[in-house]
């Protein structure tokens, strides 16, 4: 395509990113380097059914001029980016100075709420992502291999947990892993632990939403290799065959060389998807095992009475720069292919 | 015959010109959370709406939604059903009005000890009382030769007895879910033991001392009493808990009771179901309780029109006696006429144990929300109490930094 052409095709989709993706990702990082202004308290006289009182709020007053002046607020610069919610630094290089085993100074830092919710996002991409691709290309390869007349029922089948709701899929999942429920009550049974709960133990949390993950992507990945597998061409495979070339050497020979650029697609979007994990922490009520930067910026939005802006607009702003950096390897690879292939 | 006809007319016009209250124009949206008294409520409200507009919302959510929704110009709420610590952020943003002007023109049937004021501002109207307290099943207790328990001291000893007795393997169980419920268990228990959450005149925080880890040894203690996946039952949860029969002690809101004993579920166990005041702990006087307060608020980005008509329809309620007889159930009502039944005995209890309302303070928010994630790693038993604490305190310190207060 000429790149004239090429322009004007590309832009309405390139406004409207701008309008929708861009801006918005702007307005973010600019919100994330301010902070409220200092809160101007008074004391008061309250009273209720209870009985009166003298205690603080805020002057709302002072509040609105403080406001009307600056109404981003405080500027902050990356004050919120380095506190110990966010990157922590100082309380990193206090740990680092105080603590005397390695051991000990990973358990501190783990501890911390961003570090902790980073390891468990990057968990969850490292186990989904590779599972989704391996079991999504082993589903793809058997159907193709069934006979047609059953194919289609198959793969409504297959692609039904991406259909299901990520929210009401997990929530089905979470009741029956109750200890009451089916798998809950019978891995108590096969344990024989009555006090064995899914839902208790941080590691058994973090299998199930691993699982659960792997289960809800897996049609995605199953999708897209079957819609590749129908372009892959005959006559080398009937000549592989011919030549006495075995199942596995087919599909390490030629199948997958071919629909390699799909793979890496298919790569891409998972990778990007998981690292926001965010549905199943919610529907399995994990907030108190597992926590990943997502939630983090429900959290600040969200679950505290007070918002915190400039949160969760640094922790956005963090994930951005997290799948950047997970996908640049991938980028890099895709950008030099995409050189050779000119 | 004409006499009861007569009653009949006089039934049926005599109530409709009572519940219609003759609003003639504005429109009325409410945002409420979802239990029975507060729709008992909304709906009385409801029936004075003349030929004003009038929409609902009950959430449980709804602790998420009020600021934004509010914050908008106009807002989408035209009310707010609010509690101690929900109008906190309404205050803090500057989003509800004062109610000085209506409660004088038409607030005749509200007492004074229903109005919250706030530097000498109505800001509030309450309609009833709320805390938690404790359930116990009577059937189990007697069996075992378990007197009431009177302090969380003797909760644990008693639901240890009867989980030595094979009766039940997780006696005990409150709403532990990790955020928002677990953090009001430790406000609590904290309270409970007589401690102060923020050291004096000022927000710096005052937990992480002999009180709090207290605080924590016990709630741990229960933890180990309840059923393993505590840490995702909220006040829903333990109420099927119970119904199932799994449970023999609990603590949960007075507001809850009203579904507890209802008619569903099975009657043995709604029968053996008893209520008592809040529990002591740690030797001390006060209730590990804190005492709320349900009441309405109205939005300030709204027109007065508006805010006349949501007030009159709301008002209608909180000054209801009909209403206050009928559900006498439901809540510890605090509108004139109402007789307390067995259900109201734990509210009633907890104030005359002299219980502490929940902390109206604007940052309390702040440690709510700090306690709700950084003790489960505690009560996991990942991490000491001491630690536990240090970490609520840096989680706090850092928020309450970015919003201004440190």
């Amino acid at each position: 395509m000429p790149n004239k052409t090429f322009f004007w095709f590309f832009l309405p989709t390139g406004l409207a990113m701008i309008l929708f993706i861009g801006l918005p990702i702007i307005s973010t990082g600019i919100q994330s380097f301010y902070a409220q202004h200092d809160q101007v308290v008074k004391e008061v006289k309250k009273c209720d059914p209870f009985g009166c009182t003298v205690s603080i709020v805020v002057d709302n007053e002072e509040t609105t001029k403080l406001r009307e002046a600056k109404p981003l607020g405080k500027f902050n610069g990356f004050g919120t980016y380095v506190d110990r919610n966010h990157l922590a630094i100082d309380e990193i290089k206090k740990f680092w100075n105080e603590t005397e085993s390695f051991g000990a100074f990973v358990d501190q830092v783990t501890n911390l709420p961003f570090y902790k919710a980073l390891i468990f996002t990057l968990t969850y991409c490292l186990f989904v992502t590779p599972n989704v691709l391996l079991l999504g290309f082993i589903i793809a390869l058997s159907l193709n291999a069934v006979a047609r007349k059953i194919r289609g029922p198959l793969i409504f089948g297959t692609i039904l947990p991406m259909i299901v709701t990520p929210l009401v899929g997990s929530l089905v999942l979470f009741w029956m892993i109750d200890s009451q429920g089916i798998i809950g009550a019978n891995i108590q049974n096969l344990m024989n632990d009555p006090y064995l709960s899914l839902k208790s133990s941080k590691t058994l949390t973090w299998i199930t939403i691993i699982i659960y993950g792997i289960w809800h992507h897996s049609p995605f990945a199953f999708v897209v290799f079957y819609a590749a597998l129908q372009t892959v061409p005959q006559e080398p495979v009937e000549a592989a065959i011919i030549d006495g070339a075995s199942r596995f050497q087919r599909i390490k020979h030629i199948v997958l060389p071919h629909i390699y650029p799909v793979v890496t697609f298919v790569a891409l979007i998972s990778l990007m998807d998981n690292f926001r994990v965010f549905e199943p922490i919610i529907g399995f009520s994990a907030e108190g095992s597992a926590q990943s930067l997502s939630w983090l910026i429900y959290d600040n939005l969200v679950n505290e009475e007070v918002i915190l802006f400039g949160s969760a607009a640094a922790t956005s702003m963090m994930t951005i720069v997290g799948i950047a950096i997970l996908l640049a390897p991938v980028l890099i690879r895709t950008w030099k292919e995409f050189k050779t292939a000119r | 015959m004409r006499k009861i006809l007569v009653t009949l007319l006089f039934l049926l016009f005599g109530t409709s010109a009572f519940a219609d209250c003759n609003i003639k124009s504005g429109s009325i949206n409410i945002l409420a959370n979802d239990f029975p008294a507060l729709r008992t409520f909304v709906e009385t409200s409801k029936q004075c709406k003349g030929s004003a507009d009038f929409k609902v919302t009950h959430s449980s959510e709804h602790n998420k939604i009020a600021v934004p929704a509010l914050t908008a110009n106009p807002s989408e709420f035209s009310a707010r059903i609010a509690a101690n610590s929900s109008i906190v952020p309404l205050m803090n943003q500057d989003l509800i009005r004062p109610l000085d002007d209506l409660v004088k023109k038409y607030g005749k049937g509200i007492q004074d000890s229903q109005l919250i004021t706030i530097d000498g501002k109505v800001m509030a109207v309450a309609f009833m009382a709320n805390t938690q307290h404790l359930y116990y099943r009577e059937d189990v207790l007697k069996d075992l030769g378990i007197a009431v328990p009177k302090t969380y001291e003797e909760v644990v000893a008693a639901s240890e007895k009867i989980r030595a007795s094979g009766k039940m393997q997780y006696p005990y169980a409150a709403a532990y879910k990790a955020g928002w419920n677990l953090a009001e268990e430790f406000v609590n228990m904290f309270i409970g033991h007589g401690g102060e959450f923020f050291k004096a005149g000022g927000a710096q925080p005052n937990i992480n001392n002999a009180k709090g880890v207290a605080t924590l040894n016990m709630l741990k203690k229960l933890s180990e009493l309840s059923n393993p996946d505590y840490l995702t039952h909220d006040s829903e949860a333990i109420k099927v808990e119970w119904e199932s029969g799994n449970v023999a002690l609990m603590t949960l809101w007075a507001s809850r009771s009203g579904t507890l004993l209802d008619d569903e579920g099975d009657p043995n166990i709604t029968e053996a179901t008893k209520l008592t005041g809040p529990a002591t702990v740690g030797g001390g006087n006060i209730p590990a309780a804190t005492l709320w307060w349900d009441g309405f608020t109205l939005a300030k980005n709204r027109s007065d029109a508006d805010a006349e008509a949501t007030f009159r329809a709301l008002a209608h309620a909180a000054s209801n006696k009909k209403m206050v007889a009928d559900a006498a159930d439901q809540a510890v009502w605090l509108v004139e006429g109402f007789v307390p039944g067995p259900k109201s005995i734990g509210v009633i209890e907890a104030v005359k144990m002299g219980a502490k309302p929940y902390p109206m303070l604007p940052q309390m928010g702040l440690m709510h929300g700090a306690l709700g994630s950084e003790i489960v790693e505690f009560l996991q038993g990942k991490e000491s109490a001491e630690q536990a604490l240090k970490d609520v305190e840096a989680a706090y310190i850092s928020k309450a930094k970015e919003q201004g207060f440190l």
